[in-house]
C-alpha cells in the first residue's frame, strides 16, 4: 500500500530534490521576509502595512548553533514507543540572504560529531513520522556535498 | 516622590516532588508571608496569583483559587500569566495597585505541581500555537534550546562543559544551605561530567528539572509600613516587564526562526540584556551597586549568559568570571546564593517570586549560612515564553 505524502505543516515548503524550498512571506511594503509565514499583517513596527506574498528562502545557509535530543520528546511529537528512541540532531541555520535563522531536525544519519557552527548545510526534504495512511512530511537540514 | 514599595513578609513551601496541588503550595507560602509580615489575612486589600493551570482552563484560576483556600474576604483580586516571567509580573501588578493607591498591602502568591520529565505544551491539535508546533515538527523540548545556546557560546567564546560544570557545583553548594531547595546536596564537576547527555553538550546536572513549589510576598505601601511599625524594610524600587524589540534576532523558547534582520535595524542589545537595564534605569541603580544577583539557570551555560545581560561582565566573559570567583559567595556579585534553580527545579509561578524572597532574606541579613555579607543591593532576573522577561530590583 503506497501512503499519500503530506506536508506536516500546510504551505511551510514545497518542491521536490534540489527544487525542495522552505516558503515565507514578504511584505510588499518593507520587504521584510517572514518564516514560519505571517499572512495577517506584517510584524515590522516601522512599517505601516503591506500584503503578504508567498516567497521561497534561501536553500543553503550556515549553522548558528546544534543540539541533539537524546531522550524521547513527549507529545505533540509523534514516535513509536515500542521503538527504542534514536537521537537526531537539530540544527538552526543561519540565511544570509533574508538575515533569519531557521531551526529543523537534521537528514537522517547525521549526527553532532558531523556538525560545526559556521558549516554550510542545504534544506533537503524529509519525513517527520509515517501512519496508515500518510506520509507526513517536512523539512531537514543537510551538510553541502553530503549525500543521503 | 518614592516609588519604593515594602517587601513586608516573605515566605515559601520547600520545593520537590510531593504529589500534592498547586493549591496546598501556595495557600502553605502565602501563610508564611503573612506570618513573616506579622499580618492577618483579612488584613491584605489585595490579592494577585501567578497563574498555572487547573482542569484546562489557563490562565484564568490564580488569584482567586488561593483568596478561596485563604477564605474568601473581599479582596481586591487579579491574576497574571507571563509563562515563567509569571511571578515578576504578578509582583509588578501588585506594586502598581500599591503605587497607584488602589490598595495599602498586597499579597502576591506563585505556586505549581509540574509534570515529571519535560514541560509539554497542553493537548489537542493546535498548529496556531508556536510551542505545539516545536514539539509536533521538531521535537524540541525546552532542553534542546538551552542546548543550542551553550553549543553557541562555545564556538563563539570557547567556554567549555568544564565551564558549564562549575555553575552547577557553585550553585549546588548554596542549595546545600538552603531548607526550601529541593536538591540540598553538594555537587562535584565529575558527577556533572559523568551525568548522561540530554542536549549535546548538556548533561542532566547542566538542566534544571520540574518541581513542585510555591513562594508568596507581603507587599505594602512605605506609609503602611511605617504605621505597621517597620522603619526599614526590604523596598522593591524596579520591576522592569519589557517585550523585546523587532527584529529579535536570538533564537527564543518556542520559536523555530527568528525575526528577519534584513530590513530593520538590530537593536544594540539582546531581549535579556534589555530587560536588566530597564530595571536598573528605573532603580537609579548600576550592575556595580549590586551586592548579588538571582538568575533563572535553566541551563549552566545560561547563567553565564545572564552574567553578560546584567552588565557583570562584558560579551564572552562570562566563564572567566565565574572561574575567577566574582559571582560565587564572597566575590563581587554573588549570583545563585539560593542555590538557584539548579537546586530549586522549575515550579514555574512561584520561581521568580521565590528569587524575590531569596532577595528579602539576603537583604535583611537574615539569610542563615548562605548569606552575603553586608547585602545592600539585589536584582532578580527570568525570562518566560513568548516574549515574556521581567528583573526585579530590590534595595535595603
Ligand atoms: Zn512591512
Amino acid at each position: 500500500m503506497s501512503r499519500r505524502g503530506t506536508p506536516a505543516a500546510a504551505g511551510w515548503f514545497v518542491g521536490d530534490g534540489v527544487g525542495f524550498r522552505l516558503l515565507g512571506t514578504r511584505c510588499s511594503s518593507c520587504t521584510t521576509v517572514f518564516f514560519p509565514r505571517e499572512d495577517a499583517h506584517c510584524r515590522n513596527p516601522y512599517c505601516t502595512g503591506g500584503s503578504l506574498e508567498e516567497v521561497p528562502l534561501s536553500r543553503k545557509g550556515h549553522i548558528w548553533s546544534y543540539t541533539d535530543s537524546r531522550y524521547r520528546p513527549p507529545s505533540p511529537y509523534v514516535s513509536n514507543p515500542e521503538l527504542p528512541w534514536e537521537p537526531y540532531a537539530l540544527i538552526a541555520v543561519e540565511l544570509a540572504a533574508e538575515r533569519l535563522v531557521v531551526l529543523g531536525q537534521a537528514a537522517p544519519g547525521v549526527t553532532v560529531a558531523d556538525l560545526t557552527v559556521g558549516m554550510e548545510v542545504e534544506v533537503v526534504p524529509g519525513v517527520l513520522h509515517e501512519d496508515a495512511e500518510t506520509t507526513w512530511t517536512t523539512w531537514h537540514w543537510r551538510p553541502t556535498g553530503v549525500r543521503a | 516622590m518614592t516609588r519604593d514599595v515594602a517587601v513586608l513578609g516573605a515566605g515559601m513551601h520547600p520545593w520537590g516532588k510531593w504529589g500534592r496541588s498547586f493549591v496546598e503550595y501556595g495557600t502553605a507560602a502565602a501563610r508564611e508571608a503573612l506570618a513573616d509580615a506579622g499580618l492577618d489575612w483579612r488584613d491584605i486589600g489585595s490579592i494577585v496569583g501567578a497563574d498555572t493551570v487547573r482542569g484546562g482552563y489557563p490562565g484564568y484560576v490564580a488569584g482567586a483559587t488561593f483568596a478561596k483556600a485563604l477564605g474568601w474576604q473581599g479582596a481586591r483580586v487579579a491574576s497574571v500569566y507571563a509563562a515563567c516571567a509569571s511571578g515578576a509580573q504578578a509582583i509588578a501588578a501588585a506594586r502598581a495597585q500599591i503605587l497607584a493607591g488602589l490598595a495599602d498591602v498586597a499579597l502576591v502568591v506563585g505556586a505549581d505541581a509540574a509534570p515529571k520529565g519535560f514541560f509539554r505544551p497542553a493537548g489537542g491539535e493546535r498548529p496556531d500555537d508556536p510551542d505545539w508546533l516545536r514539539f509536533r515538527l521538531l521535537g524540541a523540548t525546552n532542553p534542546t534550546y538551552f542546548g543550542l545556546y551553550a553549543r553557541r557560546r562555545m564556538a563563539v567564546h570557547g567556554d567549555t562543559p568544564e565551564d558549564f560544570a562549575l555553575v552547577k557545583v557553585k550553585n549546588a553548594a548554596m542549595g546545600a544551605l538552603n531548607p526550601y531547595a529541593r536538591y540540598r546536596k553538594r555537587v562535584t564537576a565529575e558527577e556533572v561530567a559523568a551525568s548522561a547527555v540530554v542536549a549535546d553538550p548538556l548533561r542532566l546536572l547542566d538542566i534544571c528539572a520540574t518541581s513542585d513549589g510555591g513562594a508568596a510576598l507581603v507587599l505594602s505601601s512605605m506609609d503602611f509600613a511605617r504605621r505597621h511599625g517597620v522603619a526599614r524594610p526590604v523596598r522593591i524600587r524596579a520591576v522592569s516587564t519589557v517585550t523585546p524589540r523587532f527584529p529579535n534576532t536570538v533564537l527564543d523558547l518556542p520559536d523555530i526562526a527568528t525575526d528577519s534582520a534584513a530590513t530593520a535595524e538590530v537593536a544594540g542589545e539582546t531581549f535579556r540584556a534589555s530587560i536588566a537595564r530597564a530595571a536598573y534605569e528605573e532603580a537609579g541603580v548600576g550592575p556595580e551597586d549590586l551586592s548579588l544577583a538571582e538568575v533563572y539557570d535553566l541551563s549552566t551555560a545560561l547563567e553565564l549568559q545572564w552574567y553578560e545581560d546584567l552588565g557583570l561582565c562584558g560579551e564572552g566573559e562570562g566563564a572567566k568570571l565565574l572561574r575567577e570567583g566574582a559571582t560565587a559567595p564572597g566575590g563581587r556579585t554573588p549570583v545563585n546564593a539560593s542555590g538557584g534553580l539548579a537546586s530549586f527545579g522549575e515550579a514555574v509561578p512561584a520561581q521568580a517570586i521565590a528569587q524575590v524572597c531569596e532577595l528579602t532574606w539576603q537583604l535583611r541579613g537574615a539569610a542563615g549560612d548562605r548569606q552575603i555579607a553586608d547585602a545592600r543591593v539585589g536584582i532578580s532576573a527570568n525570562q518566560g515564553l513568548f516574549g515574556h522577561g521581567s528583573s526585579v530590583v530590590a534595595v535595603r
